[in-house]
């Protein structure tokens, strides 16, 4: 029995570095990554059987649910090697896996000396995990690639056993093949990573450096920061600075996660674990900053840290307005556990009072307001999203728009606007109708290649805009659900882009503005017009809805005035319900929004603000 | 006539359920049951201890509110015009031992234009009914027909006469637009032919198509298909001039009668006046309180019979309540809302209405919210957004 128990493992803080194994998974959505985890929980005997539970890592109700991880952690599992007969700390960090959190994803990867690359063997390698692929080879990982649910009765492993072995540079025969729910080939898997990922290297006697690779908020003890110690060892009671906030923080606590938390007397070269400051607020311990002594600190910091920076904007508004200090009050508490959510104060003429949220991405923007709905039983209504646009004016000043509405009207010299590289993996029949539906999105071919004989991977540069845009719907619906997408920000281009403004009865409806392409501009005004005029109810005057760029109208609908709206009978029984009725419209009039004379209904307003054909807003399919 | 809001304090009408007809109409969803949903063919098995039912409730009534004055009978339903005269004079009778029944009161009793005969109208006359509501509808046979009613158009001319002749002071007819199938010419061939009978009141109504309903059900199958709310809107306006020509005012929204032909028990509704609704399902309204019975008749009998008040449930009217009800229901009326009578804040929501033309021009600078031909056909928006 490879498994060590506890008490007799190598202790925190005591542990020779030659001992230690860092690692990751790399997996997409489905994979069985989580699965897998939990398997290695129970083999390696960190969590007795009668306590496990599915996905034991996953903290949020709404990760189980969707299947997905968001935070990830760190676990410390002891294991004797099956080859050499020693004994080993493998500390497994969990990474998230999906493309909004490129970032996170990077500095999990910093972390540790090699990854798992796990696959579907019934389904192939996916968008997102070739792009985290990439950047584990970057940082130099050593790759162990394995096929997963190799019990599945529809499992190729032979066929993607190639396709893996080409991408990672190794022969088939290297594959390993592990069922995570079966808990086959789980053992060899842990004996690999042993011998094949280098142990980490440090020095003991320097200042202490670790990276922050997670920061999570919790409710009773604060924020608890994960980090991998480089360099030195960080101890309990200590003094330390966060190198690029230089925040300073008592260490309250300090330990590792087995897989609850155990405190220790310290973390050492090459050991991963938590530390507890009090601090109240993840944006005082930042992913990727480098925790040092206070004392002692070191000179230089570990690099690659970046500032979380939004890319997708959206307004998030009450659908009742009493709600908007609980929406408020909700948004200071996510923020806590979430150092990527920026938002300000907005104020909608059509919407009323809300706030500009930033998310690093469309899933970002997606859990968010989930969350906020689910946790804080709020009701919103979030306008279309859109990305920042770099404005120069004709006078050479420069203005950073990430509300359409502040679009300046007239003497705009030009316009940057981000720009990302997508990566598309599908089924080499769908070749033709994705490259279409890129083209029409403003796209640049950039490269394919083909990872298996029917697999193909399609690299195009695109507008951020367009991807923000129903781009997920469209590509899943036009491949069956069968391709998979990463995009990754690289700079900014110039557009030729203009804001399209919605007017009803000449007023602008400020929450319908947008920024489109010229060439997309009519069928946009068209499409926006013709779907107002379906869901506005006709009023008691003829209204007009336009859409225009600056003074120029583009497209014009009419909704035509209202001639009847009363009921012919109102006798004995008929009063009583026609006044009741009026109640029921006086608690109903909550949902109704004025927009100069024009009566518009809250539905209206959600579904016209919705980017896909269903109607719901702001949803993706992942 | 007194058309003052609250002023017959003093006062109660009554109106009186008959909730029984020989067939359901397609569109009807009154509370009103034919013979054989009540399992018997012969009418008089149902009529007799219907009317003793009627007759204790007229007796609860006078316990609840004492002696008062009645203005206004009116028997409504279903088919009052089924029930033998002699029932419907028992009826009045007693509501005039019990009560203080004014002399010249209204008595008013709708009926069907197809089972009227010379002497049933004497008898009717001799038991003080004074007025007569027929269900005429429509004069176009297939528009009758898409509102499931069988009586021959001729009928309402024979029946016209019949009452004129037996020296019933009050005529008046009920009309319904907007059925399906009816065209523009359909509808002007009904009214015209309205306006030609020997009648001063007219009611006109816009079909409503309740749920439940068999001409739900066929709209809903589509073998029906209501005609455009703008063309039933038209229908509306080209009814009120050709009224207008013939002597005919608008008092209320779907009612238009010539000088004095006004129906003043239907008017104590729109007023605020005190009713008594007697029978099954019937509403009522006395002291502030909102009442109405059971609705079933069989067991509304039963409650009587055991000494018990048929009152399924009740409301006391908010100060709110009452206003709101003032509100929508005087907006409907020629004389309109004194302006003094609503906030700065209503009076500035509706004031772009006068400038639209749906508020007359005249009445808004004499101080009086008065609805125009065209604001009256949206006058549940003008109240949603004077009160909402």
């Amino acid at each position: 029995m490879p498994a060590i128990p506890l008490s007799k493992a190598p202790q925190p803080s005591k542990t020779d570095p030659g001992q230690i194994r860092n690692f990751c998974i790399i997996a997409h959505i489905d994979h069985g990554k989580s699965t897998l985890a939990d398997r290695m929980l129970g083999i390696t005997g960190v969590v007795e059987a009668r306590n496990m539970r599915e996905q034991y890592l996953d903290r949020m109700d709404i990760e189980r649910e969707r299947g997905i991880t968001i935070k990830s952690q760190a676990v410390r599992l002891p294991w004797k090697s099956g080859i050499d007969g020693k004994e080993y700390i493998l500390n497994m960090i969990d990474t998230p896996g999906h493309v909004d959190f490129t970032y996170e994803v990077s500095r999990s990867l910093a972390a540790c000396e090699g990854a798992i690359l796990l696959v579907d063997c019934a389904q192939g390698i996916e968008a997102q995990t070739l792009a985290n692929l990439y950047l584990a080879m970057e940082n130099d990982l050593t790759i162990i690639p394995v096929l997963n649910k190799i019990d599945l009765p529809a499992a190729q492993p032979d066929k993607f056993a190639e396709e893996l072995a080409k991408l990672v540079g190794c022969k088939p025969s290297d594959c390993l093949r592990v069922s995570g729910k079966t808990g086959a080939g789980v053992e060899e898997l842990l004996d690999q990573i042993v011998a094949q990922i280098p142990a980490p290297t440090g020095s003991a006697d320097a200042p202490a450096r670790a990276l922050i690779f997670d920061s999570v908020y919790d409710t009773y003890r604060g924020v608890v920061t994960y980090v991998r110690v480089f360099d030195g060892k960080l101890s309990p009671r200590e003094q330390i600075q966060m190198v690029s906030t230089g925040v300073r923080h008592e260490l309250l606590d300090i330990g590792v996660i087995s897989p609850e938390p155990v405190s220790s007397a310290g973390i050492g070269v090459g050991e991963v674990g938590y530390l507890i400051t009090g601090v109240k607020d993840v944006r005082l311990s930042r992913v990727g900053d480098t925790v040092t002594s206070y004392h002692n600190p070191a000179k230089e910091a570990l690099a690659g840290y970046k500032d979380p920076k939004p890319m997708v904007f959206s307004g998030l508004y009450p659908i009742d307005g009493d709600d908007y200090p609980i929406l408020r009050d909700a948004l200071d508490k996510l923020q806590l556990n979430d150092a990527a959510l920026v938002y300000e104060p907005e104020t909608s003429v059509a919407l009323g009072f809300g706030f500009r949220c930033g998310f690093l991405g469309l899933l970002h923007m997606e859990i968010v307001r989930e969350r906020l709905e689910r946790e804080f039983n709020l009701s919103l209504i979030s306008t279309a999203p859109n990305v920042v646009y770099r404005v120069f004016l004709e006078d050479g000043s420069e203005k950073i728009v990430t509300n359409p509405s502040e679009y300046p009207n007239g003497k705009v010299a030009k316009v940057l606007e981000p720009i990302v590289k997508a990566t598309i993996l599908s089924p080499s029949d769908y070749i033709g109708t994705i490259m279409e539906l890129c083209q029409s999105r403003r796209g640049t071919l950039g490269g394919m290649d083909y990872l298996s004989e029917d697999r193909v991977e399609i690299r195009y540069t695109l507008p951020l805009a367009e991807i923000v845009f129903d781009f997920f719907d469209q590509l899943k619906s036009r491949t069956k659900g069968y391709a998979s997408l990463d995009y990754e920000p690289i700079g900014e281009a110039e557009g030729d882009l203009v804001k399209v403004d919605i007017l009803l009865q000449g007023d602008t409806v400020d929450a319908f503005s947008s920024i489109v392409h010229r060439d997309k501009s009519y069928p946009y005004g068209v499409m926006m017009t013709t779907k107002l005029r379906e869901l506005i109810p006709r009023q008691q005057f003829e209204v007009p809805i336009q859409a225009a760029i600056g003074a120029k109208i583009i497209a014009r609908e009419n909704i035509r005035a209202i001639r009847k709206d009363v009921l012919a009978k109102c006798y004995g029984g008929d009063i009583t319900r026609k006044r009741k009725l009026l109640e029921k419209q006086k608690e109903g009039k909550k949902r109704m929004k004025m927009v100069g004379k024009v009566e518009v209904p809250q539905e209206a307003f959600i579904a016209a603000l919705s980017t896909n054909s269903d109607g719901e807003s702001g949803k993706t399919k992942k | 006539m007194e058309r003052q809001r609250n002023s017959a304090e003093g006062a109660l009408s009554f109106y009186i359920h008959i909730p029984y007809c020989v067939k359901r109409c397609g569109y009807c969803d009154f509370n009103t049951y034919t013979p054989q949903e009540l399992g018997t063919e012969n009418f008089a098995l149902i009529t007799t201890p219907y009317i003793e039912a009627v007759m204790r409730e007229i007796e609860l009534a006078k316990n609840r509110v004492g002696a008062i004055s009645v203005p206004t009978i009116f028997f409504g339903g279903g088919t009052p015009s089924l029930m033998p005269s002699s029932e419907i004079a028992k009826v009045i009778r007693k509501i005039g031992e019990e009560f203080d029944l004014q002399e010249g009161a209204e008595i008013t009793l709708e009926a069907n234009p197809d089972t009227l005969s010379a002497s049933y109208i004497d008898e009717l006359v001799a038991a003080g009914i004074n007025r007569i509501s027929l269900g005429m509808q429509s004069a176009v046979p297939h528009v009758l027909a898409s509102l499931d009613r069988t009586h021959n158009p001729h009928n309402v001319n024979k029946a016209c006469e019949l009452i004129k002749s037996a020296g019933i002071e009050h005529l008046s007819v009920d009309l319904i637009y907007g059925v399906p199938g009816e065209s523009v010419s359909d509808w002007q061939t009904s009214y015209e032919t309205a306006l030609s009978l020997p009648i001063d009141h007219i009611s006109a109504y816009a079909l409503i198509v309740e749920t439940g309903t068999k001409l739900a059900a066929r709209l809903k199958r589509g073998e029906l298909q209501m005609p455009p709310d703008d063309e039933t809107a038209e229908k509306y306006l080209i009814f009120d001039e050709a009224a207008e020509s013939r002597g005919f005012r608008c008092y209320e929204l779907s009612n238009w009668a010539r000088p004095g032909g006004e129906c003043r028990h239907n008017i104590s509704y729109w007023n605020g006046s005190q009713w008594w609704g007697v029978g099954p399902g019937a509403h009522s309204y006395f002291a502030g309180r909102r009442w109405w019975n059971v609705k079933h008749p069989v067991t509304y009998q039963t409650a009587l019979v055991n000494g018990n008040s048929p009152e399924l449930n009740s409301e006391i009217l908010s100060e709110e309540n009452k206003r709101d009800e003032f509100v929508m229901l005087q907006i409907r009326m020629s004389e309109g809302i004194p302006l003094s009578a609503l906030t700065a804040g209503e009076v500035a929501k509706v004031a772009k209405y006068r400038d639209t033309g749906h508020i007359e021009g005249a009445g808004w600078e004499e101080g009086h919210l008065v609805l125009s031909r065209t604001g009256r056909l949206i006058a549940d928006r003008i109240v949603r957004e004077m009160l909402v």
